[in-house]
């Protein structure tokens, strides 16, 4: 959570960038999205720790409250959703790629939209899935359908979606393209690009996608990542 | 490292053309398709950022920066529009 002394407001789906000065000199700047509506007090980030990454296990582990963080923001105009938009909306997410989404749904409850929204979510397992509780009450509105799938490991019990969001996945949950929604995707490069491939195979018009891509997340070892909400 | 989008230098392009680039659309000269900067396939770990084609490849914009000035060469986009109010 941050407290940004001018802070002029943003839109549900921007980012920021954060930039680290090391003592020598040396700065880091990478991109978070703000997990906060535009309705909320304060500027929430939300840090996806990777083990090897340069950047986040200092936002995670090191960073302090208190301390101060350079930022620049809020950022982007093309991965924003604003009531005007309208929908059907279908919010596809793998990953720290909730983030966004996160917002969008925060200010379609602000806002009290009726506008029909799904969100279809990938984490590996249940406890890699951010704002759990949190998507399941926002779920629970009538224009809203949050839907998590867990790709790798699952509970016994567990009654959504087992394995990777695939295109017989999409076209069961997400919205038939012929309801013309618009969709946004997000989260790891790869997972974004399979996800908008199936999508267009299914049918849906590549103007009604918009895509935001994180980078890589994770070196591909079987190394947990912690996630942890805001600073 | 894995590609980005236009998304991801958003921050970069406000600085340097002074307003929200990311819908700002403009043309490929290779294959002429239309854009938005967002939806360029972009490349940060090049020698500077690269920006491509995500249909054909080509180059559109390489940005590099040295000393605190950055350089913007848009080799292969052609009818790029004016940013927006950040
Ligand atoms: C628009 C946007 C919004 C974002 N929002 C969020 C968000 O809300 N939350 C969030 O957690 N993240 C978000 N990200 C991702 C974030 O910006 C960072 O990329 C992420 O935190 C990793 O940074 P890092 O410095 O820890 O890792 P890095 O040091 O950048 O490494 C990232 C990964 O790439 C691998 N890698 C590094 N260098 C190489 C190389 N040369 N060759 C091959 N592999 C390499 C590393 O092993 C690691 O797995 C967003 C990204 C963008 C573009
Ligand atoms: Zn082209």
């Amino acid at each position: 959570m941050l407290d940004v002394p001018t802070w002029e407001g943003h839109l549900a789906g921007q980012h920021v960038d954060v930039r680290l000065t090391a003592e020598d000199g040396y700065q880091a700047q990478r991109s978070y999205s703000i997990a906060s509506a535009p309705q909320d007090r304060s500027v929430t980030l939300t840090v996806d720790r990777l083990d090897d990454g340069e950047v986040s296990p200092y936002l995670v582990d090191v960073l302090q409250p208190g301390d101060a963080l350079e930022l620049r923001g809020p950022i982007g105009r093309y991965f924003v959703w604003e009531e005007s938009l309208g929908g059907p909306l279908a919010l596809i997410a793998g990953g720290s790629g909730v983030v966004p989404f996160r917002s969008m749904l925060r200010h379609h409850a602000a806002i009290g939209s009726a506008v029909p929204v799904r969100l279809l979510y990938s984490a590996r397992s249940l406890p890699e899935v951010i704002f759990h509780e949190e998507l399941v009450r926002l779920g629970a509105r009538e224009a809203v359908d949050v839907r998590v799938a867990l790709s790798r490991a699952w509970p016994d019990d567990w009654n959504g979606h087992r394995g990777r969001i695939d295109r017989e996945y999409l076209r069961e949950a997400a919205w038939p393209a012929s309801s013309g929604p618009l969709v946004y995707v997000c989260g790891p490069t790869s997972f974004v690009e399979a996800v908008a491939d199936a999508l267009i195979d299914l049918g849906h018009d590549t103007d009604r996608i918009r895509t935001e891509r994180f980078g890589a997340t994770g070196s591909g070892l079987p190394a947990p990542s912690a996630s942890q909400g805001g600073t | 490292m894995e590609a980005l989008d236009g998304n991801a230098i958003a921050g970069q392009l406000m600085e340097v053309f002074g307003g929200e680039m990311t819908t700002v659309t403009g043309r490929c000269a290779g294959c002429r398709r239309t854009w938005q900067m967002a939806e360029l396939e972009v490349h940060t770990h090049a020698p500077g950022t690269v920006g491509r084609c995500r249909d054909c490849g080509v180059v559109l914009m390489v940005l590099v920066t040295a000393r605190g000035v950055t350089c913007v060469h848009l080799p292969g986009l052609v009818d790029l529009g004016m940013p927006t109010a950040p």
